[in-house]
């Protein structure tokens, strides 16, 4: 739904033929979801699937029967990566397992993405991209400086930990590509996306593995770090080294409040966390986002608003970085999508064509392709192979 | 046998982002080149201590190191596996002159100062690929290289990524402030930058040609939450936070689990009618299916709330862990909502292997997390401990450039390599 086509997308988005294997009838799961215009569920008009599969081919395969299993084997033959997020063993009981396929494609790349990776006693587990974002610890810790002590947990906003799991699983896929240019050798890459989300969570694990201490979204900061209200939204502040906190002090003004002795020192601003953050609120309460971040920007001082999506969509920054791109989609008109945050000077983020329909090139690639009759495509169509 | 040990990469690199691409890319055999000076100590390795464990005075820019003070700590040594560090200071010609003979010897480099520094020592791109035609050049920074006004001169620091790039916007709770987060994102736009580089790398294997790429690490956030830029796009208005809530999935949450005030949590997300039949008998429910306000799926998403209290008076009973056991064996995806001490005494990860240990002359065995990347042929391998500062400096001075020893102690005694 999301982290393997998020994978792909990465490399499509870069000129790389993908081709999008879907379910005839239903098609990927992300069709059902939204954000659809007016809210107005269609398979070909979903926000989410539009994103995550611009540039791809599609075709419609039911892999899972005879015929189908037969037909993708033959068009492995033309790929040199397969990425896929079947439950573990289920292609190598199609006889489409890694073994099988890299016969048939000498130097074939093949990534697997599943819950909990393709060993150990969870392999087996189900688990939907809420579960992932838990299993890992990364939900455990967010929201980072909760004070709500009676709520759960929480994932990350969107999809994000799935993309994260899509930007390791293209890690890899590239290094095996990058090997395989070399020596022409292929391989079979391991994602778990418990294991890919955890490693994000780097400076929770150190203090465990240190000294056993367990972070927790609870657990209090130095108080000038942190979300500050302000008029029009919320800011973040930063404060790393005592330079940082002399700053934020010059940007308020010199308070009168924050001149006593214990305020030049993060170990007292600690014991006296509520007086700090009554200050920084007060101060913050009567700006906005754009004038706090103006001045953190003229002062040097960590601090940047809470943006929101539509915010982003304005900026005039991002704009003339061609971080947006407008696409040209036969449901949906035209309509803008970001691009990527690496920019690439001789092979810059490229859009050819907008997200398949379902099924929207099965022509082009069974019978232009692969050589089967108008009329074979028909029977395989009526038989729900196709 | 390692995926890219025919590529040497110049790291350029402070704090978390560069050095995480360049980590991500040492694990896979590339030989990456730290280039530090203790003029300019990076953050990640002030912890401000003495062997014995006292303090020392605070570490001043432009100044050299406090006697005693030790510049290794685990964050900088997990960053650092692989590489190997070397001293220069680029702020004296002669530096400069030895930065660029490295650069012409290497196959990528990484920069991270702020845009324009690296031009004015004449170290930017186009002086680079005069030095090494098809260098693949890459400069990160918060906002981009291509940036100006008063946004380029926005401060990168990895909260105030999530911040400006949306993704705190959309985390937490529907009535609570936006969601911030510490650390990981600056990870997560090291491994992005990590990723641009392999495609450079399999651009220049076709075609010969390097390039320049300019990393923003405030898009790179961005990149994470790209659908949801679809719905103002879409309708004009903005996505909201929702806490663990989905769109379509109920029941789709944390429950209070049974504990000892450990703060323990069982995630659980039910799509579909055989999922929710089964769970409705696993935890000895079954009449809930039978109810009107649960029948069907829209049903359960519209009466969520009253759901989620019914099944948290059945998870507060079990522990985390007993509850997903009786949950799996039933087909319903649950999992608990992992504590960072649950990871590491968990039966799945050790059989799994994630773990990892490597001593430190300094600092004595380090646990650390292996790469998630695990490639069949050519797995990630942790082969040293963090670089040390200077550590590789003979090495590469005298093998790699050619120096002689004499040299050497020259450019050390004139403060040029330090």
């Amino acid at each position: 739904m999301v982290a393997g086509p998020f994978c792909t997308k990465i490399m499509a988005d870069m000129g790389a033929e993908v081709l999008k294997v879907e379910r005839p009838g239903i098609g990927d799961e992300a069709r059902r979801r939204g954000p659809f215009p007016d809210d107005i569920p269609h398979q070909e008009r979903s926000g989410l699937f539009l994103y995550l599969n611009t540039n791809k081919l599609g075709i419609t395969l039911d892999y899972t029967t005879p015929e189908g299993s037969g037909i993708l084997r033959e068009l492995v033959k033309g790929y040199d990566v397969i990425v896929e997020d079947n439950p573990p063993g289920a292609l190598s009981r199609l006889g489409l397992g890694y073994e099988e396929l890299s016969e048939l494609k000498p130097g074939l790349i093949m990534t697997s993405i599943t819950p909990f990776g393709q060993t150990g006693p969870y392999r087996d587990y189900k688990a939907y991209p809420l579960n992932s974002i838990h299993s890992s610890g990364e939900g455990y810790v967010t929201p980072s400086g909760s004070s709500f002590r009676d709520r759960p947990p929480v994932k990350l906003g969107g999809f994000a930990g799935e993309y994260e799991v899509g930007i390791y699983s293209a890690l890899g896929t590239l290094v095996a590509l990058y090997f395989r240019s070399c020596t022409g050798l292929g391989q079979h890459i391991d994602i778990s996306k418990q294991e890919a989300l955890t490693i994000s969570c780097l400076f929770d694990h150190l203090p465990y593995a240190m000294v056993g201490m367990t972070v927790s979204r609870l657990m209090p900061r130095v108080p000038e770090t942190g979300v500050v209200p302000c008029k029009d939204g919320h800011v973040m502040c930063v404060s790393l080294e005592e330079t940082f906190w002399q700053r934020i002090k010059k940007l308020m003004g010199e308070p009168e409040w924050a001149q006593a002795d214990w305020y030049q020192n993060q170990d007292r601003r600690r014991e006296h966390a509520a007086e700090v953050r009554k200050g920084l609120e007060e101060w913050a309460g009567n700006r906005t986002k754009r004038e706090l971040h103006e001045g953190a920007l003229e002062e040097g001082v960590a601090l940047s608003p809470f943006l929101t999506p539509r915010e982003i969509l304005q900026s005039e920054l991002l704009k003339s970085r061609g971080f947006f791109a407008e696409i040209e989609h036969p449901e949906l008109g035209k309509v803008t999508c970001i691009t990527a945050p690496y920019h690439l000077a001789k092979t810059p983020w490229w859009c050819e064509r907008a997200a398949p329909l379902l099924g929207e090139h099965n022509e082009e690639i069974y019978c232009r392709r692969s050589g089967y009759t108008e009329q074979e495509l028909a029977t395989l169509a009526a038989q729900g192979v196709i | 046998m390692e995926a890219l040990s025919n590529v040497r990469y110049l790291e350029f690199g402070e704090m978390i982002v560069g050095p995480w691409a360049g980590l991500m890319l040492a694990l896979f055999g590339a030989e990456v080149i730290k280039v530090e000076s203790g003029y300019r100590l990076d953050m990640t390795r002030r912890a401000g201590v003495t062997a014995q464990g006292g303090r020392v005075a605070a570490y001043i820019p432009g100044q050299p190191i406090p006697e005693g003070m030790i510049t290794d700590t685990p964050v900088f040594n997990w960053v650092n596996l692989n590489k190997k560090g070397i001293t220069l200071n680029l702020g004296e010609p002669k530096g400069v002159e030895l930065a660029k003979r490295l650069i012409a010897i290497s196959d990528v480099m990484v920069e991270t100062y702020r845009p324009g520094v690296m031009d004015r020592l004449g170290l930017g791109y186009p002086d680079a690929a005069k030095l090494k035609r098809d260098i693949i050049y890459v400069s990160s920074s918060a906002v981009g290289y291509h940036s100006t006004g008063l946004e380029a001169k926005q401060l990168g620091y990895g909260p105030l990524f999530r911040a400006l790039g949306g993704l705190g916007y959309l985390t937490g709770y529907t009535d609570g402030p936006p969601g911030e987060g510490l650390g990981r994102d600056d990870v997560l736009d090291g491994t992005m930058i990590s990723i641009a580089v392999l495609m450079a790398l399999l651009y220049r294997q076709k075609t010969g040609q390097g390039q320049f790429i300019d990393f923003s690490a405030r898009e790179g956030i961005s990149f994470l939450i790209g659908d949801s830029f679809m719905e103002p796009v879409l309708n004009d208005r903005d996505p909201v936070r929702q806490a663990n809530r989905d769109e379509v999935m109920a029941p789709h949450n944390c429950y209070r689990c049974l504990d000892d005030g450990m703060d323990r949590w069982l995630s659980i997300a039910i799509s579909t009618e055989d999922e929710w039949n089964a769970f409705c008998e696993a935890i000895g429910s079954p009449e809930w299916t039978k109810d009107d306000k649960f029948r069907d799926a829209s049903g359960r998403w519209q009466n969520q709330e009253e759901l989620d209290k019914l099944i948290e008076a059945w998870t507060i009973n079990h522990s985390d862990r007993e509850a997903m056991e009786i949950l799996q064996r039933a087909g319903v995806a649950a999992v608990p909502s992992f504590s960072i001490d649950e990871l590491w005494s968990d039966p799945h990860l050790a059989e799994r292997g994630i773990f990892d240990v490597v001593d430190h002359p300094v600092l004595g065995a380090q646990p650390l997390i292996k790469s998630p990347c695990r490639l069949s042929v050519t797995p990630p391998n942790i082969k040293t401990h963090g670089t040390m500062l200077g550590e590789y400096n003979q090495w590469v001075y005298e093998e790699l450039l050619g120096l002689s020893q004499q040299e050497l102690s020259d450019l050390v005694a004139e403060g040029v390599i330090y």
